[in-house]
């Protein structure tokens, strides 16, 4: 094992897959001399040139429908966002091409391409730069979603995601690339489609995704202390979703809280919750609790985007909550 | 247009200061982590927005502008104390701190935003344009957007309908010459930004943008043109920013040579020196002013500091107009 940072693990995923193939290029804005607004592609210019390192003007419809095509044609691109947050800007090629070539050919073009970047709040950015749209996306049939929360994960899995034949969104966080974490020596892959138990309870199962996760963590910490033991899914890909994973788990506990930072209505809280009343209800012990933002526009003001988030001490109410020991 | 006057020249050289030291003061404070997100600041591009509000008519005018937005608002009449507070988070600040450095907005003086999607808010400024029209104001919205913003689509989809209903709009591409660390050379095929109004066959030019009144005389012209009825003008007004695109930007695409020599052409000290050359004000006088300026940006300083934050109902309160929205529930 050796440790590197998140955005270590991203890079290396996308150089490792562009040397042992030709038609993966990566393209979006500042990637190439800036070596990415997160630095996730330090250095990839200068390994792979300009021709597979490609900085785009700020358009982003235009340049997500040139590699959808360029992906309809033999190539197999990988698509950085700033943050998804600009992706709206180009979702309709997104949802209405990237999607749909697939099913609406009847089969006849894969669309093998990869949207990443990071996704969700990164301390005060306020409205328009802190939303989550992972629910958006899985809501998408024709669409993979993947949410990786540490570098390993996210290591093998953007490979995995790179190697798919399907579209993949594939969700970073600001806030993760400077984290560090242990990442096998070597090759390896992680399969899309597979949650991972992080860590082992028998209390409570809390299910999470992406960064807000180390919410989770914490606040299993504290409860141990009162001899309340969580175990802990970690998603890692919202759709499809590893939806066994978490009712065997639910099956052992009887009890379930849901930690997604994004908002309350219809999010991929709302459908875990749907899927496990109906496929477990005998085996709840109680009602299940999903602990979510605000359902507002994230603030600005430190203040009140504190209260905005969901943090530790709100998994903690609601695990207690859950336990009827609140 | 109204004269050009020793008084607009003394009135843009106590503006154009202070603006450049309310920017320096929110780079201060934002190291001491009392501002925090991103901050974008307009060092080095004072002279068109100085050159522009000479052109306005600001009892009616309206502006909207990106995310490079702190004073603008400042000088379309805002008080500079309340974007201050903005910026610190502060119930007092234009938005009770909901909206922070990049969404700065005034209904009362008419500033339509502080939008922090790339190209997002040109529509908005041809629409604000529709709605003066539509309701016969006579007024004219001047649209700001960067040179990273005329790669966007929206551009194109609105110089076209703008065009096609004669919007009384200025189109006003502040070319600084990086889009975050993007040159205009590698972000398009050709330079000439303001030849992007050729194919809707709306009237545009290039404009110096260090020089306050350079851009008032083309900003009028265009203005005028609108406010006549015969539709949008697209300026391609040059400048420069010094800074970085924002705070964390180490700017490896420039070099410190670079930001020097353009710094000679700095627009503050270029109204300046017409002063001085002019004899309309004397260094003791302009001494005076430098202490006003620095004066004003401590109180806007003290003001933010000591204002509360915002009470946290306020996050639910300005979503919907709607009276007890049924908001899901969120903390335990």
């Amino acid at each position: 094992m050796k440790t590197i940072q998140f955005r270590e693990a991203i890079c290396e995923a996308m150089s490792e897959e562009m040397r042992r193939d030709e038609s993966i290029y990566l393209m979006g804005e500042e990637v190439a001399e800036y070596n990415g607004a997160y630095k996730a592609s330090k250095g990839m210019l200068d390994e792979f040139g300009a021709k597979r390192v490609i900085d785009t003007p700020i358009a982003e419809l235009g340049f997500a429908g040139i590699a959808i095509g360029s992906a309809m044609n033999g190539n197999r691109p990988i698509v950085e966002y700033m943050t998804f947050n600009f992706s709206l800007v180009g979702i309709d090629q997104i949802i209405n091409n990237a999607a749909k070539i697939r099913q609406m050919s009847g089969g006849q073009f894969n669309c093998p391409i990869v949207f990443r970047g990071p996704t969700a709040s990164a301390g005060q950015l306020a409205a328009t730069h802190s939303q989550a749209f992972e629910n958006w996306f899985a809501n998408t049939p024709g669409l993979k979603v993947v949410v990786p929360s540490n570098p390993a994960d996210a290591k093998g899995l953007l490979k995995s995601a790179i190697r798919d034949n399907d579209p993949v969104i594939f969700m970073e966080s600001e806030q993760m690339y400077g984290d560090k974490g242990e990442v096998p020596e070597g090759e390896y892959l992680i399969p899309l489609g597979v949650a991972e138990i992080k860590r082992k309870g028998t209390d409570v199962t809390i299910v999470s995704f992406g960064k807000i996760i180390k919410d989770a963590y914490k606040a299993a910490e504290e409860l141990a202390k009162e001899g309340i033991e969580c175990e802990i899914i970690d998603l890692r890909t919202v759709r499809p979703m590893d939806h066994d994973a978490i009712l065997t788990s639910v099956k052992k506990t009887n009890r379930l809280v849901i930690l997604e930072e994004a908002w309350p209505f219809g999010n991929v809280a709302t459908e875990i919750t749907y899927q496990v009343q109906s496929q477990a209800f005998d085996y709840l012990d109680a009602p299940i609790v999903k602990i979510n933002t605000a359902d507002t526009p994230a603030p600005y003001s430190p203040e009140l985007l504190k209260e905005w988030l969901p943090n530790s001490d709100d998994v903690v109410k609601a695990v207690k909550k859950v336990m009827y020991r609140d | 247009m109204k004269k050009i006057t020793k008084k607009t020249y003394l009135d843009w050289y106590e503006n154009m200061l202070f603006w450049r030291k309310f920017e320096d003061k929110l780079a201060q404070v934002y190291i001491n982590q009392k501002v925090r997100g991103f901050l974008h600041l307009y060092n080095g591009q004072e002279a068109v927005l100085a050159g522009a509000l000479h052109a306005m008519d600001l009892t009616k005018d309206k502006m909207i502008t990106a995310y490079r937005n702190h004073v603008q608002p400042i000088g379309m009449g805002v008080d500079p104390k309340k974007v201050m507070a903005e910026l610190y988070g502060k119930a007092t600040g234009t938005s009770q701190g909901l909206g922070g450095s990049m969404h700065i907005f005034s209904k009362e003086h008419r500033f339509y935003g502080g939008h922090g999607i790339v190209g997002g808010q040109i529509p908005l400024g041809a629409g604000l344009a529709f709605g003066d029209k539509y309701q016969g104001n006579n007024a004219v919205t001047l649209c700001y957007m960067g040179d990273g913003a005329v790669r966007q689509g929206s551009l194109h989809e609105t110089f076209n309908m703008a065009m096609l209903w004669k919007l009384p709009v200025v189109f006003c591409c502040e070319n600084n010459g990086y889009a975050m660390g993007t040159s205009v050379e590698r972000a398009a095929n050709h330079t000439d930004i303001w030849k992007l109004g050729l194919g809707y066959e709306m009237p545009c030019k290039p404009v110096d943008g260090m020089k306050p009144e350079v851009v008032a005389k083309e900003m009028d012209e265009a203005m005028e043109r609108a406010r006549r009825g015969e539709g949008p003008t697209f300026l391609e007004i040059r400048t420069y920013r010094y800074r970085g695109h924002s705070m964390s930007d180490a700017q490896h695409y420039r070099t410190k040579e670079e930001v020097a020599k353009k710094q000679e052409e700095d627009p503050i000290d270029y109204v300046l020196h017409q002063i001085y050359d002019k004899k309309w004000a004397t260094e003791a006088e302009i001494k005076e002013v430098n202490k006003r300026v620095k004066d004003l940006v401590s109180e806007c300083e003290k003001f933010a500091e000591e204002s509360p934050y915002p009470d946290k109902s306020v996050m639910y309160d300005v979503v919907y107009d709607q009276d007890n929205y049924p908001f899901l529930p969120h903390k335990l």
